[in-house]
């Protein structure tokens, strides 16, 4: 058997999500949305699917430029929005992020590298949530399910979200619905990138293409094989094993932090309840 | 004669029972606006199904009058509709009621609750433990109830059959998977798979009334369908979209249906259950008697 990449269908996918962010706006009992457009791929297809659920009216798109974030990025983000026709709000972070790093150094630049990129995912889930309050609005999440697994995000930082229209998405198949809603055609090609220094890219960093990566994933995840079973069906050996370990290592990113039960009934544990209770929705 | 069925395929409000009986009285009169003599209403209907913890606060029991009451919206309609049943003795399971002119003439306990991968149901309910046939009158005879999973077991569908049903109906809240994928739509095909094989091997026909909308992340697919005694599709409602789904069954059919393909008649009942005698007592370790050897 093959390792092939996930398949999607863009227009049934596309009609689920949407119907899915609808769903969590009136549960939730908001009309609104916040959403931080990098100018990369993920957000803008948050973006689209958001203003295809609820209106771009009622859809606030901030953009959080850091001083070393490239034009192009911003460049793009405005695409997004010239093409929805939704709110934008520009805040730079970059006078939030630096005094903070300068108020406690003394790192060497890798550590400082790592420092700055948590930081700036902070700062931004910050003024994230800020504006949500101001918009009278929640926050969409734009994390897919290739950095999910990896780990490949910040805990409190750009994982910070009401609800995750795109976390069952692998990299490859989020291209795929981008394409099906229009996103331009600038951001689809672009290498994606966090942006969090000057000619970072995420394939650079995490040290293989996402389509490797996403097959190795839906191999190990979806289908729940082996090790060796992905190495038999021709995927690198070691970069299945360094997937493997990563998927593990990170389960605690994707997981609430354990409570110390002590009580007959202790929250998450045995006080189960969904998300959303009767007579909890806003207005009610 | 023609037996008219609607399948309400609605989205009910999680934990909101007032809402979801008005919803259910709004169906109802709809159906029957529409002739149907039966209108079916999908697993959970009074109450939605991520429940969790809420199962105490939206259970009642099976002779509650805001049940009962429910089918006098139409009178003389039979009502199949899925709520959180609380027994007497405080047992809380995942019901069907099958009511008319405010009686309840019929009730299956889901007795497959999966526990699996994203299905959590036998933490929070408990299983039933019949399965049963339930008389309606001419022209068509006997339902025979299930919820959902319960049609992943051949077993129950085939005892109903076997049990004198000319209808089965399956209430179901099926969450979607993998939307438009290979993988997410074989698990709809799945589901024609199990509803045509029922059909044709127990010469029955298949009411299959399964929700939409979203709780939680979850999407429920619809795609409610009703199907004659001969396997062929009768009706089929859209995938995630409210839908009032309506067909009928043709009741003469079957007596035709059922002479030449006389499966029903033929099965070796008595054969199948010393067979079944054999298989539990050895899954339970248990020594068969000694078998004489022809």
């Amino acid at each position: 058997m093959t390792a092939a990449l996930p398949e999607i269908d863009p227009a049934s996918t596309l009609e689920v999500i949407t119907a899915f962010i609808r769903s969590q706006a009136q549960q939730t009992g908001f009309q609104r949305l916040v959403v931080g457009l990098s100018g990369g791929v993920d957000s803008a297809t948050v973006a689209y699917l958001a203003a295809r659920a609820i209106g771009p009216d009622n859809l606030l798109a901030v953009r959080m430029p850091y001083r070393s974030s490239s034009a192009d990025s911003e460049a793009d983000a405005m695409r997004v929005v010239t093409a929805l026709g939704c709110r934008t709000e520009r805040v730079e972070i970059t006078p939030m992020v630096d005094p903070m790093l300068a108020l406690i150094s003394g790192d060497d630049e890798g550590a400082l590298r790592v420092r700055r990129g948590n930081v700036m995912a902070r700062q931004r889930m910050i003024v994230l949530y800020d504006r949500s309050a101001a918009f009278d609005a929640v926050v969409v999440g734009t994390s897919n399910k290739t950095e999910a697994l990896l780990g490949y995000g910040t805990l409190h930082g750009d994982m910070a979200c009401a609800f995750a229209p795109i976390g069952d998405l692998y990299k490859s198949q989020l291209r795929a619905v981008a394409g099906a809603l229009g996103v331009p055609e600038q951001i689809l090609a672009k290498p994606p990138s966090a942006d969090l220094w000057p000619g970072q890219t995420d394939e650079d960093e995490l040290g293989a293409g996402y389509d490797d990566l996403d097959r190795i994933l839906f191999a190990l995840v979806d289908r729940r094989w082996s090790v060796d079973r992905c190495v038999a069906a021709g995927l690198d050996a070691k970069l299945v094993t360094w997937v493997e370990q990563r998927v593990a290592r990170n389960e605690f990113k994707r997981q609430t932090p354990p409570v110390a039960k002590l009580s007959l009934r202790t929250p998450g544990i045995d006080h189960l309840y969904p998300r959303r209770r009767p007579g909890s929705r806003r207005g009610s | 004669m023609e037996y008219r069925i609607a399948l309400a395929q609605l989205a009910p409000r999680l934990g909101e029972v007032d809402d979801n009986l008005e919803l259910a009285r709004d169906w109802l009169r709809r159906g029957a606006a529409e002739g149907a003599q039966l209108v079916a209403f999908p697993e959970l209907a009074l109450t939605g199904y991520l429940l969790a913890d809420l199962v105490p606060e939206v259970a009642m029991r099976s002779d509650d009058p805001r049940l009962l009451g429910l089918s006098r919206e139409a009178p003389g309609v039979v009502v199949a509709i899925g709520f959180v049943e609380e027994t007497a003795a405080h047992r809380f399971c995942n019901s069907a009621a099958l009511l008319r002119d405010g009686e309840l003439i019929g009730l299956h306990r889901k007795v497959y609750l999966p526990t699996y991968g994203m299905f959590d149901e036998g933490r929070f309910t408990r299983a039933g433990d019949r399965i049963r046939t339930h008389r309606v009158g001419e022209p068509l005879g006997s339902i025979g109830l299930s919820i959902c999973e319960d049609f992943w077991h051949a077993s129950l569908p085939m005892l109903q059959a076997h049990a004198g049903a000319s209808l089965l109906v399956n209430l179901a809240a099926g969450p979607a998977r993998a939307p438009g994928s290979s993988a997410g739509l074989a698990a709809i095909a799945g589901w024609h798979k199990m509803q045509d094989t029922y059909a044709l091997l127990g010469t029955v026909a298949v009411a299959f009334c399964n929700r939409v909308g979203n709780e939680e992340g979850l999407t429920f697919w619809g795609g409610s369908r009703l199907l004659g005694a001969d396997g062929s599709t009768i009706a089929e409602g859209p995938l995630y979209e409210e839908a009032l789904v309506v067909g009928s069954v043709e009741t003469d059919d079957l007596r035709m249906q059922r002479y030449s393909l006389p499966l029903l008649s033929d099965e070796r009942l008595e054969l199948t259950r010393r067979e079944l005698d054999r298989i539990i007592a050895e899954r339970a370790a248990i020594p068969p008697p000694d078998e004489e050897e022809a």
